[in-house]
Parts: C-alpha cells; sequence; structure tokens
C-alpha cells in the first residue's frame, strides 16, 4: 500500500516547511498527498443577528478565497514535481478536524508544522501540534 | 470610524454643558409630557378590556392562541423537548455544513435578544402589581408560550427570502404574503404591512424605550439621581456607533458577555434561594394562593391573572413574530428543526429566568403583607404593593438581590446594562427589518431608520417608566395582534410540516451524524 499524506496546512512558513517535508518523502516513497486547510469555527459561538445573517454568503467567500489564494498554487506546484495531490477545506477545531480527515481518507501519515510559540497563549490554549500528537490516528511528524 | 469620532465628541460635550444646566431636570418633565400624551389613545385602544369586565382582551387573545397550539400540535413542547435539545447538540447536524449558522447559535442570538429586562424589570413589576400569584399565571403562559414559539419559528424558515447575494431575510411580514397567497387566503399583504409598522413601533418602545429607561433606573440606583436623556445620550452614542458606524467588535463583546451574565444571574439567584432554603414552601404556596385568590392586589385573582400572562409575554414574546426574524436566518434543509429549537426560548426565558427573579423577590420579602390578614398592603393609589424600600421595576430587583447578597446592584447594574444593550441591538435589527420591508432595500432607508432608532433612546431614558412601559406593551401586543391572525391561518402547513418530518424521523430516514 502506497503512502498517504494528510498535511495540515494555513499558508504560514513553518506550513510550507512541512509540506515541502512531506512531498519528498512522497516523490521519495511513491506516496501522496492531501492538504487540508481548516478554518478554525466553533457551532458554539456567539453571533449578532447581521452575522448570523450574512453567515451563508460569509462561508462561500471563504471557501472561494481559501482554494484560490491557498489550494490551487499548491495543487499545480505539486503536480509539477509528480506527486499526486489532493486538497480539502473544512471548518471546525484545527486538530480534531485533521484527526477526522486522516481517518476518513485512510492516511497513513500526517504531517504538520509547528510556529514554535512556546509562550502562555499556547501554554493556556494549547497548540495543534501538541494536540495531535496526543490524538493522532497515524505516525504524526511535526516539522519545526 | 472617523465618523464616530465627532459624534462621540458631540455627544460628550453636548452631556457636559447640558449637566451643568438647571434646567436638566425639566427636559425630562417635558419629553415625558409629550410622550405620554402622544401615545396614549394607542395604548388604550391595546389595553381596552372585553366588554363589562375588566379582562384585556389582547391577554385573552394570547392565551387562547397559545392555547390552540398546544392543542392543536398535541403538546408539541413536551413531545419535542428531547429532540430540541439534541437539535442544539447539533446531533443532527451535517459535518458537511460545518461554518454555516448552528441551531446552538441562532438560539443563543434570539435569547439575547428576550432575556433581558423583562427578565429582570418586567417580573417585577407583576410581582409587584399582581403579588406572588402573577408568578403562577408567567409561568403557565410560558408554558403554552413555547407552541407560539415553535409554530412562528418554523413559518419563519419556510416562507423567508434568499437573495443572489446569499444573505437571507425572513419573518412574518415573509409568510403573511408568501403562506397566505399559497393558501390562496386574501389580505396577507395588509397584514405584511400591519405587522411591519406595529414591528418598527415594539423596537422602539420594548425594544429599546423600555430597556434604556430601566437601565437608567438602575444607573440612578447605584449613583444617584441624575437626569435620564443624560444615560439616554450616552446608549444612543453607543447603539449609533454599532447599527451605524458598524462597530462590531462592541456589539461582538456584548453578545460573548450576555450570555454570561444570564448564568451569573441565574446562579445568583438560586443561592439566594438556598439560603433561604426554609423559605421555599411558604414562597410557593403564596404563588398559589395569589394565583387562585389575588391575596388582596390590585384586581384580586384577575389582577394576578392580567400581570403574570401580560409580562410573560413581553419577555418571552412568544406570538409576537420577532423571534420568527431572528430564527429565519439559519441554514437548515428542514424549517420544522428551527421551531423545534426555538420552543426552547419561552423555556429557558420565562419558566426558568423569570421565575428566578420573582422567587428571589418573594423569598426576601419585599412585599409588605398586613400580618393580621395574610393579605398584601397596597400603596395609597391602590395600584400597586407597598414595598420595604418604596421601590418598582428593576429597582425592587435590585433590592431583593442586595438584601441577600451587599454588593450584588454592582453587578446587577452590569447585567442590566448588557441585557438593555444586547436586546436594543437584536430589536434594531428586527425594526429595520419591517422597515426595509416597508420602504424597500438600501443604504438610504436603513441609516434613516438607524437614526430614529437612537433618537428613541434618549426619550427612553428621558420619560418616566408608566407611560414607557404602556407603549412598550401596547406595540408588542400589536405586533402578536397580526402574527398570530397569520399563524392561525398558516398552522395546518406546519402541522404538514411536522408530519413529515416526525415519520421520517420515526423511521430513520432522518439520522444523527455523532
Amino acid at each position: 500500500m502506497s503512502e498517504k499524506f494528510v498535511v495540515g496546512y494555513d499558508g504560514s512558513d513553518v506550513a510550507k516547511r512541512a509540506l515541502d517535508f512531506a512531498v519528498s518523502r512522497a516523490q521519495a516513497q511513491g506516496g501522496s498527498i492531501l492538504i487540508v486547510h481548516v478554518l478554525e469555527w466553533s457551532p458554539y459561538s456567539f453571533l449578532t443577528p447581521e452575522e448570523i445573517e450574512e453567515r451563508h454568503a460569509r462561508r462561500k467567500e471563504e471557501l472561494d478565497r481559501a482554494e484560490k489564494a491557498l489550494m490551487a498554487p499548491l495543487k499545480a506546484m505539486i503536480a509539477a514535481a509528480g506527486v499526486p495531490v489532493e486538497t480539502q477545506i473544512k471548518y471546525g477545531h484545527v486538530a480534531k478536524t485533521l484527526c477526522e480527515v486522516a481517518k476518513k481518507e485512510g492516511a497513513t501519515q500526517m504531517v504538520i508544522g509547528r510556529d514554535g510559540d512556546g509562550g502562555l497563549s499556547s501554554r493556556v490554549f494549547g497548540s495543534v501540534a501538541g494536540s495531535l500528537v496526543q490524538v493522532a490516528p497515524v505516525p504524526c511528524t511535526i516539522v519545526p | 470610524m472617523t465618523r464616530l469620532v465627532p459624534t462621540a465628541v458631540l455627544a460628550v460635550c453636548f452631556t457636559m454643558v447640558a449637566a451643568l444646566s438647571a434646567s436638566a431636570q425639566s427636559i425630562d418633565e417635558t419629553i415625558n409630557g409629550i410622550f405620554a400624551s402622544s401615545t396614549g389613545w394607542f395604548v388604550n385602544l391595546i389595553f381596552s378590556n372585553f366588554p363589562g369586565t375588566n379582562f384585556p382582551w389582547i391577554v385573552g387573545w394570547l392565551v387562547v392562541a397559545a392555547t390552540v397550539f398546544t392543542v392543536y400540535f398535541g403538546l408539541i413542547q413536551f413531545r419535542a423537548f428531547g429532540h430540541a435539545i439534541a437539535l442544539v447538540k447539533g446531533d443532527y447536524s451535517d459535518p458537511n455544513d460545518a461554518g454555516e449558522v448552528s441551531h446552538f447559535q441562532a438560539l443563543a442570538t434570539a435569547l439575547s435578544g428576550t432575556v433581558g429586562l423583562g427578565n429582570i424589570a418586567g417580573v417585577a413589576v407583576a410581582i409587584g402589581i399582581g403579588g406572588p400569584g402573577a408568578t403562577f399565571w408567567m409561568i403557565l403562559a410560558g408554558l403554552l408560550g413555547m407552541a407560539s414559539k415553535f409554530t412562528e419559528c418554523t413559518l419563519g424558515v419556510k416562507y423567508r427570502n434568499e437573495y443572489p447575494n446569499g444573505t437571507v431575510s425572513g419573518g412574518p411580514m415573509y409568510y403573511l404574503t408568501k403562506g397566505f397567497a399559497e393558501r390562496g387566503v386574501g389580505g396577507g399583504k395588509f397584514l405584511a404591512v400591519m405587522f411591519s409598522i406595529f414591528c418598527i413601533l415594539g423596537a422602539l418602545g420594548g425594544g429599546n424605550m423600555f430597556q434604556a429607561n430601566q437601565a437608567h433606573a438602575q444607573l440612578t440606583n447605584v449613583f444617584g439621581e441624575y437626569p435620564g436623556w443624560i444615560t439616554g445620550v450616552i446608549f444612543a452614542g453607543i447603539v449609533f456607533a454599532v447599527i451605524v458606524g458598524g462597530l462590531k467588535s462592541i456589539a461582538r463583546v456584548t453578545e460573548k458577555v450576555v450570555p454570561f451574565m444570564g448564568i451569573i444571574y441565574v446562579g445568583t439567584a438560586l443561592i439566594i434561594i438556598l439560603m433561604n432554603y426554609d423559605k421555599i414552601g411558604w414562597a410557593l404556596g403564596q404563588i398559589f394562593a395569589g394565583a387562585f385568590t389575588g391575596l388582596g392586589v390590585a384586581g384580586g385573582l384577575v389582577g394576578a391573572l392580567i400581570q403574570g400572562f401580560r409580562r410573560a409575554a413581553f419577555s418571552n414574546e412568544a406570538g409576537v413574530g420577532s423571534a420568527a426574524i431572528a430564527h429565519s436566518a439559519v441554514r437548515t434543509k428542514e424549517p420544522i428543526t428551527e421551531g423545534f429549537v426555538s420552543l426552547l426560548e419561552p423555556l429557558i426565558d420565562t419558566v426558568i429566568v423569570c421565575t428566578m427573579t420573582a422567587l428571589v423577590i418573594i423569598i426576601t420579602g419585599q412585599l409588605i403583607s398586613d400580618p393580621n390578614t395574610g393579605l398584601y398592603v397596597l400603596n395609597e393609589a391602590g395600584t400597586a404593593i407597598r414595598t420595604v424600600g418604596d421601590t418598582s421595576g428593576v429597582a425592587l430587583t435590585s433590592a431583593a438581590f442586595s438584601s441577600s447578597i451587599g454588593g450584588f446592584k454592582y453587578i446587577l447594574a452590569l447585567a442590566v446594562i448588557l441585557f438593555a444593550f444586547s436586546t436594543m441591538i437584536s430589536w434594531s435589527y428586527y425594526g429595520l427589518k419591517a422597515w426595509t420591508y416597508l420602504f424597500g432595500e438600501g443604504k438610504g432607508q436603513e441609516l434613516t431608520f438607524k437614526v430614529i432608532f437612537c433618537l428613541f433612546v434618549v426619550i427612553g431614558a428621558a420619560a418616566s417608566l408608566g407611560p414607557v412601559i404602556d407603549f412598550s406593551d401596547a406595540a408588542i401586543f400589536a405586533m402578536a395582534v397580526v402574527n398570530i391572525i397569520g399563524l392561525y391561518v398558516l398552522m395546518p402547513i406546519v402541522k404538514r410540516e411536522l408530519n413529515s418530518y416526525w415519520s421520517r424521523l420515526k423511521s430513520g430516514e432522518i439520522k444523527k451524524f455523532s
């Protein structure tokens, strides 16, 4: 069975490094890449009446923007490197959603960058990489 | 942002100059006089009694409607209760729809429009005039009102307008027009226009002036007397910044803080009730005895009943149609699911939060009764029960909470201001939807309404409680007159939706996702 790498991607420098790492491994091992971009979203947050009215339109805008600005250029680039690539854009809790996608798509590995911010905020709220270490359903590589 | 700065500076200067002027108090009197004399006829019309009785027809109208819906939908408020909770928890939400407005969010936003001063000040008004017995009728009205809310919110989603840019507009004005046309009944357009007019008045009254008025009452209670229009101008400035200036951050902060204030409020009420646990039995006795005998309040049994029903309707807005506007923007393939979710609103708002306020006022002994007869002692005018500190409205609630927990009036003042503010933001939206229905969508039309809305904040804060509460009630009940006619005509459509959904739920065609 060929390797399938799920890569969490948010457009940051570390995410790019994580993706490069995954692409080079996939090239070497003959695997494929699934890039997942998660937009942070909680169904339990509070919205004003106007925000509720505009939500559906906003969501469409956000998805379009993520597809055009983030995913489309990557797809072209990775496909040019000869690696099969797919992309998904999801809403939800980042770590949880990445795990769900990995399980559903039968991924064999996960790759994610970490922002190296060991400061107060990640101590209080936790970091995506930190959570994935705890809950990832498949082997997970964290790229510094 | 640049537009806001001059407004804020102007508001501050205006406030300071006028605060120094000796005639400040008389501005309040002038505003109050003009307001009371120009709205009296409308109030009298809405609150006129059934011929030969002292029972206002509008109260009967609301209760009969809620009872009809309860029977017609076979006690839907109890039957669908568990399913409503499951929907709010997201058990039936498709994960692929993540990022759309969830049932929880629609409920939370609608609740922050209804949980407000009605629960704190309105209940105190009801208990102050109708005695503890009003609580019983209030709870009953809340339970029945769940069925009205279910009906109107289902219709609100079913007949909303969806625009090409992805936004939606819904509410009674849309189901009155489209639903009536579908059933081949005439007059829908006329009712929709009437509803919109009343909705604008309701937004300016209960959704605005009453809130400003009681926020000011609570502020003077904490900081001492000062002219009401000063509070009005400051409040109007902030509301202006949010609804005209688009300062979303204030609205967002409020939306997030309000639920926690609600929890703190209910939690504190529970603590006070538990601190006086030996009096719980007595308080319940007072509520039941008062409900059926009146215990000496003005108007006796009927007086208690009218107050209870009136304040419940004002607080949870069931049958009024405002919730149908709030809920109509949710994303769902099944309009009926939003109806199920919305039936939780009167329960949370009236049966839980309002009852807490009532119990605290009764248990802390704010109402003065004659130890010999057990009946309540009325004030000199004979219109309300005498209270320990001669208080009414929000000041009565504040006195009740503070008598057990000393500094609570400061927390309550903050809660009142936040509740008042979030209710104003919600109602400015309802009013705006009615306004654009009448005058068309457009930036100019929207701005006109928003400026009028801000002006009424000042009037509300300056006028005295009596005329404001009468006008607020009258306007909100006028919405219910029109809306409930619509609900009677359209309830077979809701029944069809309900039967179809319920059988698919039972057969397993509608599945849980988690």
